[in-house]
């Protein structure tokens, strides 16, 4: 478990002082994937490096398990960081050392004996699927596989926790994927606890299972994915839910008066999303023949988190004033969101 | 060959023993000065490099302090450093003429130069380096070893190439002080006594050394450039 109590960190600069995290009060279970979502400046490489207190705060307590890391000394806080591993955008890999040593290099001067370390690196290149490029230098890598050689690296000395920074941002699409997939098996078969900081939705959804949404230096909601992106309260969550739905474009549509959202009598364009993860029900069937409607659906964003589906559907739903009006309470009880967003229904 | 090397270098056959002497005194010269200033000025380019603000080990007053004693050096003129060390030298070296007065100088003379090298080398290295071998655990030390001067071999090669050659050139100057060298060996009988063919053969071994120096430079950082 990590836990943040009260935790505040400010910087001089430029003879200002610029408080970079607000009091912030965390606890991230153990085994979890938690993300930490922001845009740049919302404090979150801060808050992450107070974990291994590359960050020191200037206030509140950093707890790992039973150890209050804030209160360790020096030495035995070297000792505690080689419990955490950290991956970074940039990689950080030693050029001047071939990917077998980079990945040694942590282990050199252990008390572990030459073979044990030998042992120990080819373990880790395999688990990173990279057994054949131990003798190539960073310079020859792909940043794919750069990424991998400084995760097997941060997995030296079998952490508990692995911090990763930003550490798909410099990747393409592909190679992220790809990443992350290795981040989520990690964390399946070592039993890692993971901390990822992005600003990419698409990287929270694909692997977390806790989020955390920072702004401005302060956390302004938290809770398991699916909960938090399936109804957001903040606008800056909303805003990076949006980001990878295309559910929110129908606004646009209408202001740019697109011939589809030009409504017919009796017709009207409701949103619907999934609140609860209850998304088996064959409900737009269900309300086109319990209640006599066509349902034409326009979008549809839906995606899975975890096993869930979230997201929704964009529809032009036409019939009678009265039957649209209980089918929309019908879906409000099993708990779908239902949003009108333009209405030309008929009142009979 | 011998007749021809006559008519080519007459007062330089003429005086061989000599100069032979002027290079194993610039040799001398060089190697001594040489790598005590490498040691001091790679440890004065460290201690720069770590206290400075941000550095691992920052430390204001001690940064503020080596800075402005490094640019006093530096701006000394090497000739007035030269005979203003004399009872320095004295003192260190027991002597202040000869090619053991001139070591202490030329190590005057080059340490700040050579720690300003050193300095602007391990300021290639990317912060993030530090950063990720602090989050494995790396202290101070390890740091200093492992990172700086291990990522940084290319460029203290560099470094240190230019100052070897910057020194060659100021053992020149240590004539001044009775020191021979191929430098002095030139002026005096070259420029001096006008007998331009010393010049030259100063000047061509002068070259092969410079030369030397660049070649073994410059493989060091291929080799360790990756």
């Amino acid at each position: 478990m990590i836990i943040f109590e009260n935790v505040s960190k400010s910087f001089e600069s430029y003879g200002k002082t610029v408080e970079a995290v607000k009091n912030v009060n965390l606890q991230m279970e153990e085994g979890k994937i938690h993300g930490i979502i922001g845009f740049s400046g919302a404090g979150k490489s801060t808050l992450v490096r107070m974990i291994n207190l590359l960050e020191r705060p200037t206030e509140g307590k950093v707890i790992l398990g039973d150890t209050e890391i804030t209160l360790l000394s020096e030495k035995n806080l070297r000792e505690e960081r080689k419990k955490i591993g950290m991956i970074f955008q940039q990689f950080n890999l030693f050029s001047s050392r071939n990917v077998y040593e980079n990945v040694a290099y942590p282990l050199k001067h252990s008390k572990m004996k030459k073979k044990e370390i030998q042992d120990k690196v080819n373990y880790l290149l395999e688990l990173v699927d990279l057994q054949d490029k131990s003798l190539a230098y960073p310079s020859q890598l792909s940043g794919g596989q750069k990424q991998r050689v400084a995760i097997a690296r941060a997995l030296a000395y079998d952490p508990k926790i692995l911090l990763s920074d930003e550490s798909t941002s410099a990747l393409d699409p592909q190679t992220t994927k790809s990443i992350l997939k290795l981040l989520k098996q990690l964390n399946e078969k070592l039993g890692i606890t993971i901390v990822v900081i992005t600003h990419e939705m698409q990287v929270v959804k694909e692997i977390c299972d806790n989020v955390v949404v920072m702004e401005n230096g302060e956390v302004v909601e938290q809770g398991d994915v699916f909960n938090v992106f399936a109804n957001p309260v903040k606008q800056i969550t909303k805003d990076f839910v949006d980001s990878t739905s295309n559910l929110s474009k129908i606004h646009e549509l209408i202001e740019e008066k697109v011939s589809i959202t030009k409504l017919k009598e009796g017709e009207c364009i409701l949103k619907f999303t999934y609140l609860e993860r209850n998304a088996s029900e064959a409900l737009v069937s269900q309300i086109s023949r319990r209640f006599n409607l066509d349902v034409n659906i326009i979008f549809g964003n839906i995606e899975l988190i975890g096993e869930h589906p979230i997201g929704g559907l964009v529809s032009i739903v036409s019939g009678e004033a009265k039957n649209i009006t209980e089918a929309i309470e019908y879906l409000r009880n099993k708990n779908v969101g239902v949003e009108v967003i333009l209405d030309a229904r008929v009142s009979a | 060959m011998q007749g021809f090397l006559l008519s080519l270098f007459p007062n330089v056959l003429s005086k061989l023993p000599d100069f032979y002497e002027s290079i194993n005194d610039t040799l001398i010269m060089v190697g001594w000065s040489g790598s005590i200033s490498f040691i001091l000025g790679l440890v004065l380019g460290i201690v720069l490099t770590v206290t400075k603000k941000g550095g691992i080990l920052q430390n204001q007053a001690l940064f503020q302090i080596l800075d402005k004693i490094i640019n006093f050096f530096r701006s000394i003129p090497f000739i007035i450093l030269l005979a203003s060390l004399i009872p320095l030298t004295r003192l260190i070296s027991g002597t202040a003429i000869g090619v053991d007065g001139a070591i202490v100088p030329l190590v005057f003379g080059t340490v700040p130069f050579f720690s300003r090298q050193i300095e602007s080398a391990l300021a290639e290295l990317d912060s993030g380096l530090i950063e990720a071998a602090q989050s494995m655990g790396s202290g101070p030390i390890e740091i200093i070893f492992r990172v700086y001067l291990k990522e940084c071999i290319p460029g203290i090669a560099r470094g240190t190439t230019i100052t070897a050659i910057s020194l060659i050139g100021l053992t020149a100057m240590a004539g001044a002080v009775g020191a021979g060298g191929l430098g002095d060996f030139a002026i005096r009988f070259g420029y001096q006594r006008n007998q331009i063919d010393v010049t030259y053969a100063s000047v061509i071994v002068l070259v092969g050394m410079v030369s030397i120096i660049q070649i073994v430079g410059n493989t060091i950082v291929k080799k360790n450039s990756h």
